[in-house]
């Protein structure tokens, strides 16, 4: 409900298409990325967000016209998105596998870990091939969190 | 019709079949725990509690009746008949989509949870054994942590559709209560899977794994009592029950969300609330009590390899189940409840903290123990 | 003079609450195994204690006569005003009685007024009224509890007392002494 003036009414439907993405993923066979779907986005993402726009009562926004920058960026946006969908649709074998592969590469005996799992192999991989990204990723977080506390807290000895 | 599909039907209708009955054998113990609610709540105090509804034909049974009126047995009946046939008004204020919409999001969740625990074991004709349960998926516990964490909305709705203050209110404050402690939760929980996790283990994050790895060893209570501690205590803030029970806190939010609700949209919540505290209860069992393991220390398991083994399982379950029930209201009676900002203090400042050693401590010792087999 | 006691401060044991939580606990599980105070109220009745004020009721004497003479100290000390009294003459031939002037015709006492206050046993010269133990009253109607002679002297019975006033009187009576 992009359209939509209430926040409230936004901020449930966006739930609703939060839970609606995990259902994809279902359907992809990746349950694993379904649940999180759910437990972080739909179970803490978003009870922030509500959080939030209940406890400032944001009121419903009032009606007004989007200046000509916003016109011509949604504009340019939905271009470049159909653009895309083309160029998938055009080219399927462009699509990527949609299946989770366990590493083709049993440990051996002395390394005994029996991959059985979706999951293990989801652990395996984060912490061997793409440590690096994650790590970054867990970086970029803590980033933003110092930045948000350096944004929020008053700090006692400057005069605002 | 082909065989094919006849065997499809046959699996949609028994699944069907299967749900119903585990849902309602859930409605059914959740209606005996609000009787026990009672009942064990009069006892703490020195009173009896209910045991004045009667059914007509069956309290008149000479010595059975009786006893099974003095314990109260009838009273869920009564309850559920109130409920039921009490007149639903919707107060003018409310936004009527969501004020209508928030009981069954509170009661789906709690539904919902059921489908992946498991309640016992049964042997197939080669005598493998399988578990009990709706749903064995591998990610059991990351499921239930995500259902459940999704329960909130049910308050949240009913908090701010309620569009009066104390409502709104207990959903505020239910919304920043649940965040803070499933974070707790979840930490407190990973020591759980990595102990159930060893080389060469297939737990993985299903229920049933993490109760055969407690079969083979100790029950994980004894292993990591600190880990307990803490789910137990993000479990209680997380069912809203005593001392946590803040979105509903009568005393000074009248009745929290639920205060402009009435009639059967009530019962809904009360149940689901209900509900939340049955599998919690059957969760804690599951995680740290050993879920039908017999002895905490040794792998012995007296159940038959048939039927009977299987009863015996769900029967030894349900007494683990039905114990933490009671310690669930017994709590409930003896604390009071926290303040607002101790809960948030508890919540962020000492659980969370706690969780998070505690999962360095155990990382380092099976660290240790690994590198040294 | 105020005498300032100093907290102690909590040792770590109790900064964590978890002693103080099992001992709430154990507190809690004793009453558990308590006798029950629970009273099964229509089944089971309270002991009333003597002096017990419940609903005022008139009482007869040991012969089984009223005691009331209808002197309506009763019906003015009332606060309320739930008492009404219709003095009635008791006819000189009736010689179980004789040397009574009067006797009520009419007593009623408006239990929906009554404040169970105890004036008018306090007022009586005759201990003919007496508030007793009966505590729980209900009825369909207004009129149903506003209560007759009849009843209230049902309700009350017998007071057995020693005093015997009219047989002391009638016996002075027949020794010439009459005032």
């Amino acid at each position: 409900m992009v359209v939509g003036r209430n926040p409230v009414n936004g901020a449930m439907f966006m739930i609703l298409s939060l839970v609606g993405v995990a259902g994809l993923f279902v359907l992809l066979n990746a349950f694993f990325l379904a649940v999180l779907q759910i437990l972080v986005y739909a179970g803490a993402v978003m009870v922030l967000f509500l959080f939030i726009v209940m406890l400032l009562d944001v009121d419903v926004v009032s009606k007004r016209s989007p200046g000509n920058l916003t016109i011509a960026a949604g504009t340019v946006s939905v271009f470049l998105l159909g653009l895309g969908f083309v160029a998938l649709l055009d080219r399927p074998q462009m699509l990527p596998e949609p299946t989770l592969l366990a590493p083709e590469r049993l440990p051996s005996l002395e390394t005994p870990m029996a991959f059985v799992t979706g999951i293990q192999a989801y652990g395996y991989s984060l912490f061997t091939k793409y440590m690096l990204p994650f790590q970054m990723t867990g970086l970029l977080l803590l980033v933003a969190m110092i930045g948000i506390i350096v944004l929020s807290k008053r700090f006692e000895n400057k005069s605002v | 019709m082909e065989p094919a599909t006849l065997q499809l039907l046959t699996d949609i209708l028994l699944t069907f079949v299967y749900a119903g009955a585990v849902i309602a054998v859930l409605m059914g113990i959740t209606m005996y725990t609000v009787l026990a609610e009672r009942k064990v709540c009069g006892w703490l105090q020195g009173r009896i509690g209910p045991n004045r509804t009667a059914l007509p034909i069956i309290a008149s049974i000479p010595i059975i009746g009786p006893f099974m009126r003095g314990l109260g047995l009838f009273q869920p009946l009564a309850d559920g008949g109130k409920f039921l046939f009490k007149e639903e008004p919707i107060p003018a204020h409310v936004n009527k989509v969501y004020y209508q919409l928030a009981p069954v999001i509170a009661m789906v969740p709690a539904l919902l949870t059921v489908t992946v625990v498991p309640f016992g074991v049964w042997w197939d004709s080669v005598g493998v054994k399988h578990p009990l349960v709706l749903a064995n998926i591998e990610i059991g516990i990351l499921f239930l942590l995500a259902i459940s964490s999704l329960g909130v909305y049910g308050i949240v709705m009913a908090g701010w559709a309620a569009n009066s203050k104390f409502p709104f209110m207990g959903g505020i404050r239910s919304s920043a209560q649940m965040i803070s402690y499933e974070l707790a939760m979840v930490v407190s929980l990973l020591p759980v899977l990595m102990w159930s996790n060893g080389p060469g283990s297939t737990a993985g994050l299903s229920f049933y794994g993490i109760v055969t790895a407690q079969e083979n060893g100790w029950w994980l209570i004894f292993a990591q009592p600190l880990s307990a501690l803490i789910f137990l205590v993000a479990l209680f803030a997380e069912t809203n029950r005593l001392p946590f029970d803040m979105p509903e806190s009568e005393t000074e939010l009248v009745g929290g969300f639920q205060t402009e609700y009435g009639a059967f949209k009530f019962g809904m919540f009360f149940v689901a609330e209900y509900a939340h505290i049955v599998v919690g209860s059957a969760v804690f069992s599951l995680l740290f009590l050993g879920g039908w393991d017999f002895l905490p220390f040794s792998s012995f398991n007296p159940y038959p390899e048939n039927w009977f083994g299987s009863l015996l399982s769900i029967g030894w379950f349900l007494v683990k189940v039905c114990s933490l029930i009671f310690f669930f209201i017994w709590i409930r009676w003896t604390l009071p409840r926290f303040r607002y900002d101790q809960v948030m203090n508890i919540g962020w400042k000492i659980l969370l903290p706690l969780a998070i050693g505690n999962l360095i401590f155990y990382t380092l010792i099976l660290a240790i123990y690994d590198a040294n087999r | 003079m105020a005498k300032v006691v100093d907290r102690k401060p909590l040792t770590w044991a109790e900064h964590t609450y978890l002693p103080q939580i099992v001992g709430g606990l154990k507190i809690t599980l004793t009453n558990l195994f308590r006798k029950k105070v629970t009273l099964q109220y229509p089944e089971e009745r309270p002991v009333i204690p003597d002096g017990y004020r419940g609903i005022p009721t008139l009482v007869k004497d040991p012969n089984g006569r009223e005691k009331c003479v209808s002197c309506q100290l009763c019906e003015f000390v009332c606060p309320p005003k739930a008492i009404r009294i219709t003095p009635g003459a008791i006819p000189e031939e009736n010689t179980e009685r004789a040397h009574i002037e009067k006797a009520p015709q009419e007593f009623e006492i408006n239990m929906l007024r009554c404040i169970y206050c105890g004036f008018c046993q306090e007022v009586c010269p005759e201990e003919a009224i007496f508030l007793q133990d009966t505590f729980s009253l209900s009825g369909y109607s207004r009129e149903e509890l506003v209560f007759q002679k009849q009843k209230l002297y049902e309700i009350g019975g017998t007071l057995p007392d020693k005093h015997f006033k009219w047989d002391k009187k009638r016996s002075a009576a027949h020794a010439g002494n009459a005032h």
